[in-house]
């Protein structure tokens, strides 16, 4: 390859007096190439591995002997193989790929010693392709979000200590000394996760805790991995690209501020919610509760932050494809965290604890807000990293439309049919097993919606093979933007 | 300016924060929760499990149960767990502290086992409880027909017989369809067996000092809800 940056910028489409800067940009970009293509490639095999996993679970829900002859493919293993294919391969992958793009950009600093980043992310995925090998032959730990069995973990935390490392090295190195608000989430994100994860697996696994204290560690794990890695990630990720696709600031710094410190101080509570009713003590319940409810304000002002920032620049939806995935999932995320703040209220929680509707709010969350975003990234970073266009338009199209749709019907149909669950479950007079059998026809539907979903990652994985495969042409460096945004990297004081 | 530090600080005490409250305090207050002796019974409740339900309660794990059953019930008047017959009571902290690992559940697609074992009952005479397990394992179809609980299948065994047929055999318990062809039995594992015997000690029936405030007396539609239970079996 000849010296990328030059390339780059000669095939800028702004010759701009930013030439020399939008050089250095190009030259992070290259950097990073090879740990992000690595990461991106990973995460979209794991993404098509994790949807086969969710259709045979899914399928297997309404019709119980599809496939039932095989051990390794039953409902419990198979389900389990699905949330940690789609966790801790695909979207793990995806966010150390966004991370560490974003904070070399950010930062202004070269990636250096990729060799050994890439080593780790090598590392990351073999922990992974064990840890689901290990639950398909019967090795889980039944811990939610926890199942890998004990001999995958040492192996993910060591590669997840390098990884950090290396993206808190860049930052620490960058050039820039400005710190954008995207940087924060992922900082935090960096150094929550390892704590979390390292204390839930000495108090689950290596050396478990008595009776319930589990149960509360295992929530204030699961929920927080949600909250304050994805949901951190997620936010960064729509921080950064809002503005730069828009090519205009993000409405107010201090509502991003005020947006960040609430998130840290409510979520990292707000777990203990899934144990509303059960057996740990009543005032940490209470507390869960509290804090759930009180993620309205940073969802709030998030919310108002974002969609300030997009009054009237609605028409580039049309034009910008990360646009429309990232304005979805920015959507997507104020409605998951609303409602996960109102199925924390008890009463409320009577009725939908236990039941489908949670499985709703969990795809609302991790999918139509995370992994939207996580499509939306990918669209604007790799046409940088390879310096080449999205080969099919039609295919992004079907990519969108099919997962967008289908995730609206996958929550809904699926949230219907568990209220209907909790209503009948908390009504003594109807037998189980007759609210078990009003639920298959929402099941069904939930299958349709998936056979959907599957269509766009199929036609994702496509366009991305196809990306990698094809040679570059001259005269293309901004495919997926009509418009060039201000460099958010590149200004002073950046608001 | 460079506000790295001040931000890493905040970042730190938020999560430090409810680590404290939730995992640390709590591990304090009641990690080492005891089993309470009782002086009329010479027993320590809860009791350990037996050593074969130990065996059956990994099989449960690796299977996965816990993605569609709780063990958990909940207090009179918070959803309908006790008219249910899902227990007499609702479940506390002490009833767990014997296990190695707490399987609470977050989903009932199926009901849930806290007390399932004084739903299906093996007494000295009579095996029906077992039976009924293996027969439901086996398929649940056979038992609960519009379940969507998977068949277990692959926990038995279909086998010549050789020489006189196995006393554990369930072949004589399985429907028409379900029959081997002649000359062969259908014999459970002995993961089958344990996982049986699991399902069979789950029950917390003692009342602890701390379970005496929140337990209720069986409100009248109980019985009627307990009675279409066996219907229903
Ligand atoms: C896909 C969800 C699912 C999985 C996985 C599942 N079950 Fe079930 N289970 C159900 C449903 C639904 C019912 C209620 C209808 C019936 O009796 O089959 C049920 C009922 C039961 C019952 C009868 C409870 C009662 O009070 O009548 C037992 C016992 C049981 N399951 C044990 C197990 C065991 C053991 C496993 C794991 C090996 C398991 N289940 C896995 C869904 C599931």
């Amino acid at each position: 390859m000849a010296n990328p940056s030059s390339l780059a910028a000669s095939l800028s489409p702004e010759a701009s007096p930013d030439l020399v800067k939008r050089a250095e940009l190009s030259e992070i970009d290259a950097s990073t190439k090879a740990p992000a293509i690595f990461l991106l490639g990973s995460s979209v095999l794991w993404l098509l591995l994790g949807t086969v996993f969710a259709l045979i679970a899914s399928f297997k829900m309404h019709s119980p002997n599809f496939l039932g002859d095989y051990e390794w493919l039953t409902f419990g293993r198979i389900r389990t193989a699905h949330l940690n294919a789609v966790v801790y391969g695909w979207s793990v992958n995806a966010s150390f790929a966004v991370a560490i793009w974003l904070m070399a950009r950010l930062a202004r600093g070269v990636l250096r010693h990729t060799g050994l980043l890439f080593t780790a992310t090598v590392f990351w995925n073999l922990g992974v392709t064990i840890g689901i090998a290990g639950i398909l032959l019967g090795d889980s730990t039944s811990i939610e979000w926890l199942e890998f069995p004990p001999y995958a973990t040492p192996l993910l935390f060591v590669a997840y200590a390098l990884i950090g490392a290396w993206a808190i090295i860049t930052f620490r190195f960058g050039k820039s000394n400005h710190i954008y608000v995207s940087q924060w989430y992922i900082l935090a994100a960096l150094f929550w996760f390892p704590w979390l994860y390292s204390v839930a697996q000495i108090m689950m696994i290596f050396s478990p805790a008595r009776g319930t204290v589990q149960s509360l560690v295992n929530w204030w794990f699961a929920h927080n991995v949600l909250g304050l890695w994805f949901t951190p990630i997620g936010l960064a990720a729509v921080y950064y690209f809002l503005p730069k696709v828009l090519g205009k600031p993000i409405h107010s710094y201090y509502l991003s501020v005020l947006g960040f410190w609430s998130l840290a101080i409510f979520y990292n509570w707000a777990g203990v919610h899934h144990l509303i009713g059960g057996p740990v003590p009543v005032w940490v319940q209470s507390a869960g509760i509290a804090a759930s409810f009180m993620m309205v304000v940073p969802v709030v002002v998030t919310a108002i932050n974002h969609h300030m920032t997009m009054v009237g620049s609605f028409g580039a939806l049309k034009t910008s494809p990360t646009l429309r995935f990232i304005v979805f999932g920015a959507v997507s995320y104020t409605l998951a965290s609303l409602q996960g703040s109102s199925m924390a209220l008890r009463s409320w929680n009577e009725v939908t604890h236990f039941t489908h509707y949670t499985v709703g709010h969990s795809h609302l969350g991790m999918y139509a807000f995370f992994t939207m975003v996580m499509f939306g990234a990918i669209y604007y970073i790799l046409p940088r990293i390879l310096l080449k266009e999205w080969p099919s338009a039609p295919l992004i199209s079907v990519h969108f439309w099919t997962t967008a749709v289908g995730v609206i019907f996958y929550v809904v149909a699926i949230s219907v049919g568990g209220l209907k669950q909790g209503f009948e479950m908390n009504n003594a007079d109807i037998p189980f097993i007759e609210t078990v059998k009003n639920t298959i026809i929402y099941l069904e539907l939930r299958s349709y919606a998936g056979v959907l979903m599957t269509v766009g990652h199929i036609a994702f994985a496509v366009n991305f093979t196809w990306m990698l495969a094809k040679r570059r042409k001259a005269g293309a460096t901004a495919p997926t933007l009509f418009r060039t945004g201000p460099e958010i990297e590149l200004e002073a004081s950046a608001r | 300016m460079n506000r790295a530090p001040l931000i890493f600080l905040g970042i730190f005490f938020a999560l430090a924060f409810s680590w404290t409250g939730i995992v640390l305090v709590n591990q304090i207050s009641y990690g080492d929760l005891t089993p309470v002796y009782d002086e009329n019974d010479g027993i320590a409740y809860p009791q350990a499990l037996p050593g074969i339900a130990q065996q059956g309660r990994l099989v449960y794990q690796d299977l996965g149960c816990v993605y569609c059953h709780t063990q958990q019930v909940r207090r009179p008047g918070f959803g309908a767990d006790i008219e249910r017959g899902w227990g007499e009571r609702q479940s506390v902290a002490r009833d767990y502290i014997r296990e190695p690992r707490v399987f609470l559940g977050s989903m009932r697609t199926g009901p849930d086992l806290r007390n399932v074992g004084t739903r299906y009952v093996d007494t000295p005479t009579s095996k029906a409880g077992s039976e009924w397990h293996h027969r439901h394992l086996y398929d649940p179809q056979i038992t609960s027909p519009g379940s969507n609980m998977p068949p277990f299948k692959f926990l038995y065994e279909t086998r010549k017989i050789v020489g006189e047929p196995s006393v554990n055999a369930i072949t004589h318990l399985l429907p028409e369809q379900y029959q081997p062809e002649a000359g062969y039995e259908v014999v459970p594992t002995k993961r089958a067996e344990s996982l049986v015997a699991y399902l069979l000690s789950l029950k917390d029936t003692y009342a602890y000092p701390e379970t005496n405030n929140v337990y209720v007396e069986p409100a009248p539609e109980e019985t009627k809800a307990a009675g279409q239970k066996e219907e229903s079996k």
